[in-house]
């Protein structure tokens, strides 16, 4: 094919060029991977802290059985639960003396038990969420029997918040550098198309459709921001080995993660190398 | 084949180069347009190939308008029209083969036809022996030849020539003209800029433009109407 062949004599003709603008890419998408894998890890730490976001009911004591098991049953139907567990007192106990030893005595001595029986409401994945949380606390809150009904606001807020940043920055970097590295492949375009504007001209000149002219230019775009692309998750990855090695312990980010990254690269080139070979036909 | 309607062509700041100039070229015509340095010979060259664009009137090129012509569609008068210029504009480098060859790639002639083709183009302007020689080896003659093999090379049916002797000496102008005459006969019309008057006066059965100061005083073709 035509288009091939000339972009793979382009990157021929100018090999420094070509590869130094690849260079400066993989630079830029280097930093988006690093923040990728940095993101990546926060939310593998942030998931198994939201695995433990639950509401606890806490029960009065003179709560009757019937309206424990009617309770039960109303959290149980709530689509975001998965599981309501029923502590009773003596329960609460138990667990109290065997997760605080240094009060387990106190307990003991105890004339009567002072914890309260509650109904622990797990939820399921995707919806230990401030708002689905607060939803199951207030609904509780409103029998008579119900005590209080707790979630660790703040906590659970504060998480979310995180996660919201983590995404937020890379997005936002992910898009700036990207566009460093549009702008990066765009000027090696303008100076291959500049180094070649005697040839665009005779191909205008006798006939050579614009898209035609455009092909091998954006292909060429296409290239070098592929490896840009490559050599950015080459770097990402050999940093991960090291942090790994040396640090601590990281997770690589997903395969699709690293999918999008190389199609947005070559993306990208073709874009902005477009973008420079249409002006140019444009102006001539 | 080629009309011009009241065409008017105006430079910001340089004024009219060419002011209400029409004329019809038929199929297989030979022309000549002279006029002095100046007189708006390459501005008609270049609104009839659509490189610009008349101010006000209209070109028709082989029943394309420049009314209605988009950088889109350009290319299909570029594959209508070939062109030849005086500093011949070849691609530094390249063999004479590749040179022809070049057209043919990119309008999409089939990859095995590509070097026949421009094998029987260079036999065609008389450059056989030359296929492989690059451009830089080449005389002047020789490098219009290649040229002008390069124009035909799409199978247009008008060839136009700005001023195409112009850089070369005698021997290898008559040369280029004789070219000329053997691709006319072919049934191809040939339109060439030039202000040498001599060279003219050498071939009284062409057909005559004379411009001056971007006005057409003279079509041989309307003075043998008016005479009979
Ligand atoms: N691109 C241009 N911009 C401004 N003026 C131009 C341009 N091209 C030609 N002209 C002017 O138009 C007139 C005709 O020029 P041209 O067509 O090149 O004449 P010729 O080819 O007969 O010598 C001249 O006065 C020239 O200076
Ligand atoms: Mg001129």
């Amino acid at each position: 094919m035509y288009a091939m062949r000339e972009a793979i004599a382009g990157v021929r003709r100018a090999p420094v060029l070509i590869g130094l603008s690849s260079g400066m890419v993989g630079m830029a998408l280097f930093v988006v991977g690093l923040f990728s894998l940095a993101t990546y890890n926060l939310q593998i730490a942030l998931a198994a802290i939201e695995e433990r976001v639950e509401v606890v009911v806490y029960l009065r004591d003179d709560a009757r059985q019937s309206e424990i098991d009617h309770l039960l049953g109303e959290l149980a139907d709530y689509p975001e639960v998965s599981r309501v567990n029923y502590v009773s007192k003596r329960d609460a106990l138990e667990r109290a003396q065997r997760e605080l030893p240094e009060f387990g005595q106190l307990f003991v001595d105890a004339e009567v038990n002072p914890l309260p029986q509650s109904l622990e409401v797990e939820l399921r994945p995707g919806n230990r969420t401030p708002d689905v949380v607060e939803r199951i606390a207030r609904g509780a809150r409103n029998y008579p029997f119900v005590e209080d009904a707790l979630y660790g606001e703040e906590w659970v807020d504060r998480l979310f918040a995180l996660r919201r940043i983590g995404f937020a920055s890379t997005a936002v970097l992910g898009a700036a550098f990207a566009l460093v590295a549009a702008l990066i492949i765009g000027t090696a375009l303008r100076i291959a198309i500049f180094a070649r504007r005697e040839e665009i001209y005779i191909m205008r000149l006798v006939g050579a459709r614009n898209g035609f002219i455009r092909r091998p230019f954006i292909l060429e775009g296409a290239m070098a921001g592929l490896a840009g692309g490559i050599l950015a998750i080459v770097l990402t990855y050999t940093t991960y080995r090291g942090v790994y090695a040396y640090l601590f312990e990281v997770a690589w980010i997903p395969g699709g993660w690293v999918g999008i990254g190389l199609l947005a690269g070559a993306l990208f080139g073709a874009a902005s190398s477009g973008v420079a070979i249409r002006r140019h036909l444009r102006e001539v | 084949m080629i009309k011009l309607t009241h065409v008017s062509k105006e430079y910001p700041k340089r004024g009219y180069a060419l002011h209400d100039v029409s004329f019809h070229l038929k199929k297989a015509e030979f022309a000549f347009l002279t006029g002095h340095s100046g007189s708006g010979k390459s501005t008609t060259m270049s609104l009839i190939h659509m490189a610009d664009y008349p101010t006000s009137g209209e070109v028709r090129v082989s029943g394309f308008s420049s009314a209605r012509m988009t950088g889109r569609d350009l290319w299909k008068v570029r594959r209508r029209v070939g062109m030849v210029f005086q500093d011949f504009r070849l691609l530094p480098g390249r063999s004479a083969l590749e040179n022809v060859a070049l057209v043919l790639e990119v309008t999409g002639t089939p990859r095995k036809a590509i070097q026949p083709k421009a094998n029987r183009l260079l036999d065609q302007v008389g450059l056989s022996g030359k296929a492989g020689a690059l451009v830089e080896e080449l005389s002047g003659g020789e490098r219009q030849r290649v040229a002008i093999a390069r124009a035909l090379a799409n199978d247009p049916y008008i060839l136009l020539a700005d001023e195409p002797t112009g850089n070369l000496d005698d021997r290898a102008t008559r040369g280029i003209l004789d070219l000329f005459w053997d691709i006319n006969a072919t049934g191809m019309a040939v339109l060439m800029a030039t202000h040498d008057l001599e060279l003219i006066r050498r071939y009284p059965h062409a057909r005559l433009f004379e411009l001056d100061q971007g006005k057409l005083v003279y079509d041989s073709a309307a003075a043998d109407t008016e005479a009979s």
